[in-house]
């Protein structure tokens, strides 16, 4: 769907309308940025759960007689120890070892991997898959077919549970199956963007609205909420989860932004292999952290991170979380700022606000191991 | 969405409630609304002289940050202190408890320019939002 201004739409606008959200436009979306309000939605994945229409999230399904050896390639993470229906957080790099984007694969069968990817980067990644997969494989953007709901927090569980037969205690965490929900074929995928434990459901687009409404329904004994935009924001920062175009871009290596751990450099050939070899044998420059304000203010992005009168930094996000009801937020320094501990400064309009790197994640992460 | 008599206001969204040459200051109902939560509140001390259109602070929800802007010129002789601790007063009641600042105002001319409820509430209906 389209709207007079060339929005694209989700199958599910019309129900966030009549909910009452307020809806921006979002990377060409039209989105639910809110409905009851960002803080209350947040507080309430926090402590029972609440349900996120994000099916303007791209899918691709790479397949075909080589299609293990072509996403190996493409990707930084090593898939050739998944088995069916296991997920992995990755990511794409370009020759430079550049992120083009950081995405989550699911291996469905050994010539068939679905890959989720940022809604900003689906005409970005399709391009550069096509153009660098190997003979073998053949890839498909899914991104118009499929809708994705997640519903996310510790009642999510319990909620699903009623909707499906699929047994879901035994479902782990990075694991997926296809399951009948509402009587709906769902990909049902246990991860989320929250910290919470909850379910990631891809199903087709005419079923979106059907699905979505079984949840909302189901879920009422436990107070569910829908979520919008803006609580998905305070949510995933407060569990620092990177977001692509924010966080990080073509320009930052893995390494800068604490992705060292899915970038396999051993497991064999990839596009960007050789430029990230010689990228950790030189050493960041800067790396990502996380801090705290110890005073009244509010970090933003790209304010400026100071070392007295020295700029040596740029906020790249910054809120007031809602879980802590204090300031904080992710920030660029030189590596001999980064420890836990270290003290520095935020510039908010013209004063020095006192800042400190903390552990990550903000707020601990529940979900389901 | 309310609109108090009794008040006037301005069509960035401030009210001014005016009491003599004492100035009580905040943000509209609309205001609030389009903000969403507000979870800070920088204003400046008392005695800060102020023009009128200038900014005397800020406001700011989750996602954004917000100047705000006086009725009038003067100086700055209360400031609503409870907005520290309780930045949701100005969603909750901001024409009440959300108050921000009382201005000793230097010009009463300047009354002449602010909007009655009936053309602030036009102003909203047709120009400033749905």
């Amino acid at each position: 769907m389209t709207s007079a201004t060339d929005s694209k739409r989700t199958p599910l606008y019309d129900v966030h309308c009549q909910l009452n959200a307020r809806i921006v436009p979002f990377g060409g979306w039209d989105m639910p940025v809110s409905y009851s309000g960002i803080i209350e939605e947040h507080l309430r994945v926090r402590h029972h759960a609440g349900l996120f229409d994000v099916s303007h999230m791209g899918e691709v399904e790479i397949y075909g007689p080589r299609a293990e050896a072509a996403v190996q390639y493409l990707t930084l993470n090593d898939v050739s120890e998944l088995q069916d229906f296991q997920l992995q957080y990755s990511a794409l790099c370009n020759d430079s070892g550049g992120l083009i984007d950081d995405i989550t694969i699911c291996r469905l069968a050994a010539d068939r991997f679905l890959l989720i990817i940022n809604a900003g980067n689906i005409d970005k990644d399709m391009a550069w898959i096509q153009q660098h997969l190997p003979a073998g494989a053949e890839a498909t953007n899914l991104s118009d077919q499929k809708a994705l709901l997640a519903l996310q927090g510790p009642s999510a569980e319990t909620i699903l549970q009623r909707l499906t037969p699929a047994a879901l205690p035994a479902l782990a965490y990075y694991h997926a199956t296809a399951a009948r929900v509402a009587d709906l074929a769902v990909l049902i995928s246990r991860l989320g963007y929250t910290g919470e434990d909850g379910f990631e459901m891809m199903v087709d687009g005419q079923h979106a609205v059907a699905l979505w409404q079984a949840l909302m329904e189901a879920g009422q004994p436990e107070t569910i909420l829908p979520v919008g935009l803006g609580a998905r924001d305070t949510l995933r920062l407060e569990a620092r989860y990177l977001l692509y175009g924010v966080d990080m871009d073509e320009s930052n290596t893995p390494f800068e932004v604490g992705l060292n751990w899915l970038t396999k450099l051993d497991k064999g050939p990839f596009i960007g292999r050789d430029a990230l070899i010689h990228a950790k044998a030189e050493g960041v420059a800067k790396r990502l952290v996380g801090f705290v304000l110890k005073d009244r203010g509010i970090a933003r992005a790209h304010y400026r991170v100071m070392d007295g009168d020295t700029p040596i930094g740029t906020v790249t996000s910054g809120t007031m979380s809602p879980s802590l009801e204090q300031a904080i937020g992710t920030a660029f320094v030189p590596p001999a700022h980064a420890k836990i501990g270290s003290e520095f400064a935020i510039e908010i309009r013209n004063k020095a606000i006192p800042a400190e790197v903390v552990r990550a994640p903000f707020v601990p992460r529940r979900v389901k191991r | 969405m309310e609109f108090p008599e009794g008040l006037k206001y301005t069509k960035e969204h401030e009210w001014a409630r005016i009491e003599g040459n004492r100035v009580v200051v905040g943000i509209t109902d609309f205001a609030q609304e389009e903000l969403g939560d507000v979870v800070f509140v920088e204003l400046p001390e008392p005695g800060t002289a102020v023009a009128a259109e200038g900014t005397f602070g800020v406001v700011e929800s989750v996602k954004a940050v917000s100047d705000l802007y006086c009725p009038v010129s003067g100086t700055i002789i209360e400031v609503n202190t409870d907005l520290e601790d309780h930045p949701e007063l100005v969603n909750d009641a901001p024409y009440e408890d959300g108050w921000m600042i009382v201005i000793e105002a230097s010009n009463r001319a300047e009354f002449n320019e602010l909007l009655s409820p009936a053309d602030y509430q036009s102003y909203v209906e047709n120009e400033a939002g749905s």
